[in-house]
């Protein structure tokens, strides 16, 4: 995971989106702990409170969960939650970006669905 | 209320106006950034703070009491300027352990322990120290007193990049460690974004914002495009600068935008801390 203080997403978003990609690849299993705030804070230079944000905000959507007096874990339904969430913000996170660039060169509908079918074929073999 | 208070705090030297109606509150389990150009007051600030300058105008007070000739208040705060205090031939060792005589909550075990995290060699005396190692000792001293207001003015000064990463570390942990109130006040800006929890900017004495740096970054923006289409976009908006290269112009705007608002042909995108500074404090800089 990367922070980047030129991105639209406020910090805590980009950390909270770091563990969903952890979770997603399995680096943070189900069940299974996430670093301390503090880890996170250290790693990445960030306020704790930075941190904290991030990983309450998770918590509120049911993503992690406090085991008390010893920290975060990931939820059971954790993976499927998060590829949810995902999905619902795909439209805007990347769909319309490529629109708009494709807009711009004067692509027509057909021509860009055609290289979005080329390019996910090849992504597949 | 433990607190450090500001209250329209006046401060000239000669004809000089140093610092010019500050007001700032500061409180313990946050880390502030106290961004200024060089020239800006931030120097005389920090003196009037730890009571060495006496402001010509307003108060300060910790945790409610003032701080003029007042050991008590100024017991609670530490500042790590670049003053020499150490004679020549002491060695590093034996400032640790004036300093735990002169700090009752100095923790002498965290200090070894910074300064061995630094590779610092404790038997070194003063007069061996480069710029770097200097600095690097006077943050083990500073991080270590245990006061619960502790002012770092560049505190990354001679430090090379490796050292600078270990030392944002360390802040965290020892902020974890000792949740006091931190002030860091460096030009290394953008290195230090992340662990700010709020800034303050000053320019030409005077405060120009205070925000959470959270806030602030969330209404930076360029706005790029042909200069025409750029001129009609800033109009009605806070525009805090701008540069042109040829037919394109770039404007930096402070105030959130939202995306439905962005005209055709014009490229929108964040100001990160650093940026911002140079707009607003550069000469003919922003007003907001």
């Amino acid at each position: 995971m990367q922070l980047n203080f030129n991105d639209d997403r406020p910090i805590f978003l980009q950390i909270a989106e770091g563990i969903e990609d952890g979770i997603l690849v399995g680096a943070f299993p189900e069940e299974g702990q996430i670093p301390s705030t503090t880890e996170i804070s250290m790693t990445y230079k960030i306020n704790p409170a930075t941190a904290l944000k991030g990983v309450s905000r998770l918590a509120e959507e049911g993503i992690l969960y406090k085991r008390r007096g010893l920290g975060m874990f990931v939820a059971k339904g954790a993976v499927s939650k998060v590829k949810e969430k995902r999905k619902a913000a795909f439209l805007d996170q990347y769909v319309a970006g490529l629109i708009q660039e494709a807009k711009r060169l004067g692509l027509t509908l057909g021509e860009t669905m055609e290289l979005i079918e080329r390019s996910y074929h090849h992504e597949q073999d | 209320m433990n607190k450090i208070e500001l209250t329209g705090t006046y401060k000239s030297f000669g004809t000089v106006q140093a610092v010019k109606d500050v007001s700032m509150t500061l409180e313990p389990g946050k880390i502030y950034g106290l961004l200024g150009r060089n020239g800006a007051g931030k120097s005389t600030l920090l003196n009037m703070i730890t009571g060495r300058v006496f402001p010509d105008a307003g108060t300060i007070t910790v945790d409610g009491e003032g701080v003029i000739e007042n050991d008590r208040a100024l017991g609670k705060i530490y500042l790590m300027g670049e003053s020499k205090y150490y004679p020549d031939g002491m060695r590093l060792k034996e400032a640790y352990h004036w300093a735990a005589k002169f700090y009752p909550d100095f923790d002498l075990e965290n200090a070894y322990y910074l300064a061995k995290q630094f590779g610092l060699n404790t038997r070194k005396k003063f007069k061996e120290l480069s710029t770097g190692m200097s600095t690097m000792f006077r943050l083990s001293v500073a991080l270590s007193t245990g006061a619960p207001y502790i002012f770092l003015d560049e505190p990354v000064l001679g430090l090379d990049a490796v050292h600078r990463d270990m030392f944002y570390r360390l802040l965290v942990e020892q902020f974890e460690r000792h949740p006091a109130c931190y002030v860091i006040s460096t030009h290394l800006i953008e290195e230090v974004t992340g662990l700010l929890e709020e800034v303050y900017i000053i320019r030409g004495g005077e405060l120009l914002l205070h925000e959470s740096t959270e806030g602030l970054l969330a209404r930076g923006y360029t706005a790029t495009g042909p200069v025409s289409v750029i001129d009609d976009f800033i109009v009605g908006r806070t525009c805090i600068g701008s540069d042109s290269l040829g037919g394109l112009k770039s404007a930096y705007l402070l105030e959130p935008v939202e995306t439905a608002q962005i005209p055709e042909g014009v490229e929108v995108s964040k100001l990160n801390l650093q940026q911002l500074f140079v707009q607003l404090t550069k000469e003919q800089g922003g007003i907001v």
